[in-house]
């Protein structure tokens, strides 16, 4: 018997799992249909979610943590069995501000420019003006990599800066009208903006955290229980979806089906730009090798670590100022649910960590892990200033971090 | 009370202005525009705003809600716990609420009550349309069907007419389908005029 699901999700490249397990027969294969609800705000993915619009959201990842913790509106348990992405992000300065602090055609070193941005925002301090960055959500990993780099650079990002909030298809928009300096978004729609010729891209938030944690793929937890079988087999068609979405074979159909107006809209041509982790830096360059822009598959990428989740709990009481909380911490680490990971991938091929939980940040080489089956070989998971996160020793970090 | 009504949609904004103004002392304002949103919605200084599901500004709007210190009260979602069902059925509308804090529950009821009203009709109005719109392009595919046989089958008007209604019933389906796949295997086959 088929089942339906819907997901609601935003017009960005890394809904592409969901996307492609239903345009593939991926789901169809596991016993389900899937229908999509595309939205332009996050306010509304959510509202859908908790009121049955929709059984499930691409969100992200802070959100569903918010969410269950109850900021900004009552709680509501939401449950994240499965990670949609790493990374996948980029951050842009106006063509002004990049023309003054970046070199021409490069990823930038995350130090150097973060020192050449500490200078600029002292002088412009002098002068009594601030550099405005827009995010696309307070509890977004946007905001959280952005905070986390100006903050590692000296930049305090509510003193020092301001940032703001834009919807991820107005960014270059804002750009045009002068409204921002800076911002960290998906794609495509830094690659717009450079498109645009408002902006230029000079970093990756994979080089702020090599294996930052991205999107996910949220439920409401009593949703979860009631219907677990159909969520287990969900998870099996977006790993299916994953390894086809990297094969360098599909990248050119995989961007003609997500640049369809019914899912993301827009030119292939920039969606391709990042699903083959080849971003052009601004209008008129060629396009730059960056491996990992995206991480959607390998490494067990999709597994939901309660490593990741502690962190964006640190995140959040670091930047919304509010005191750590050990049941706070308890109920943000119980949102993700790599028990409901595992019970769908076990037994199949696909390889499976033996812990739930890690030090992210600690591995500088490639690095065996221990699984539960198959085998995973991790790569560098590093911080760019060089510290890492213990999962069992939150407070410790909070109190080191500047 | 000061409402705020932000929509894109102009003409929606207006039903439900139209709907909002019967409320006694009430001074509605509308806001279509995205740029310079936030600071025209802190000049009304309003008490509830209602804003579209649909509206790209939704975040943002959030986002100046929770920073805000312009505002002498802090606004926010309206999720009355007490009254889940009147939220279920601004969202199922289409429409969501924010309002100040210390603003009375029975006084914002009637207002959702009435805004969501509005949505609906509006929606109706939108499919209704959207209904006459592809019953006016099923009436041209089925002329363009009936002159295809006309022209290749030698036949006259009703009887054009009789053959896709015959092939219609014989195989139950619309007779505006056989007409859109007479045109189709025509644009295909035939020779395109």
């Amino acid at each position: 018997m088929t089942e339906q699901l819907t997901i609601g999700f935003l017009p960005l490249a890394d809904a592409c799992l969901p996307i492609l397990a239903h345009e593939h027969g991926f789901a169809e294969e596991e016993g389900l249909a899937l229908s999509f609800q595309r939205d332009v705000s996050w306010a509304t993915v959510l509202d859908r979610l908790l009121y049955g619009h929709t059984d499930m959201a691409h969100l992200i990842a802070p959100l569903a943590i918010a969410a269950t913790l109850g900021r900004g509106r009552p709680a509501q348990p939401l449950a994240v069995p499965f990670v949609l992405g790493l990374n996948g992000n980029g951050i842009t300065m106006s063509t002004v501000l990049a023309g003054r602090i970046a070199q021409w055609g490069t990823f930038e070193d995350p130090r150097l420019l973060g020192a050449a941005l500490a200078r600029e925002v002292a002088e412009r301090k002098r002068a009594g003006a601030k550099l405005r960055f827009g995010v696309v959500h307070r509890y977004s990993s946007h905001n959280y990599m952005l905070r986390y780099w100006l903050a590692a650079c000296g930049i305090r990002p509510d003193e020092d800066v301001e940032i703001v909030t834009v919807a991820p298809p107005f960014v270059a928009d804002a750009y045009a009208n002068g409204e921002i300096d800076g911002a960290c978004v998906g794609e495509p729609w830094n690659s717009l903006a450079v498109e645009r010729n408002v902006a230029r891209i000079v970093l990756a938030t994979a080089q702020i955290w090599r294996r930052g944690v991205e999107k996910v793929l949220a439920v409401r937890r009593p949703v979860l229980d009631a219907r677990r079988p159909a969520f287990e087999a969900l998870i099996r068609a977006m790993r299916k979806a994953g390894r086809h979405f990297v094969d360098p074979e599909n990248w050119d159909a995989n961007a003609a089906i997500l640049a369809r107006p019914e899912y993301i809209g827009g030119d292939p041509a920039l969606i391709r730009r990042a699903i083959s982790d080849r971003l052009v830096l601004q209008s008129g360059g060629d396009a730059v090798h960056f491996p990992d822009f995206m991480f959607q598959y390998s490494e067990a990428a999709n597994f939901p670590w309660v490593s990741q989740a502690l962190w964006l709990y640190s995140q959040m009481t670091r930047w919304d100022r509010s005191p750590f909380s050990p049941e706070e911490a308890a109920a943000a680490a119980a949102v993700f649910r790599p028990d409901v990971y595992r019970s769908a991938m076990y037994d199949t091929d696909d390889p499976l960590p033996g812990a739930s939980s890690k030090v992210e940040g600690s591995l500088a080489q490639l690095t065996s892990v221990g699984t539960q089956q198959g085998s995973i070989t991790l790569s560098p998971n590093t911080f760019f200033d060089g510290d890492s996160f213990d999962p069992e020793k939150v407070e410790e970090y909070l109190a080191r971090l500047p | 009370m000061r409402i705020a009504i932000i929509d894109e949609s102009t003409t929606r904004a207006s039903i439900i202005e139209e709907g909002l103004a019967q409320l006694p002392d009430s001074e509605i304002f509308i806001l279509t525009e995205r740029p310079g949103l936030i600071s025209r919605l802190e000049a009304f200084a309003p008490d509830v705003v209602l804003i579209d599901l649909g509206n790209p500004s939704r975040d943002v709007l959030e986002e100046y809600f929770a920073v805000s210190r312009a505002l002498a009260r802090p606004i926010a979602m309206f999720v009355d716990e007490a009254d889940d069902e009147a939220i279920a059925a601004s969202i199922d509308a289409g429409v969501s609420a924010y309002v100040v804090d210390g603003l009375a529950v029975h006084r914002i009821r009637p207002l959702l009550d009435l805004a969501i009203k509005r949505f609906n009709a509006f929606a109706r109005l939108q499919a209704d349309l959207a209904a006459a719109e592809g019953k006016l392009a099923e009436r041209e595919t089925i002329d363009r069907a009936k002159r295809i046989l006309m022209d290749g089958k030698k036949l006259s008007e009703p009887e054009a007419y009789a053959e896709l209604r015959r092939k219609a019933m014989s195989s139950s389906r619309r007779i505006a389908e056989i007409a859109e796949a007479v045109v189709t295997a025509h644009d295909l086959l035939g020779d395109g005029t």
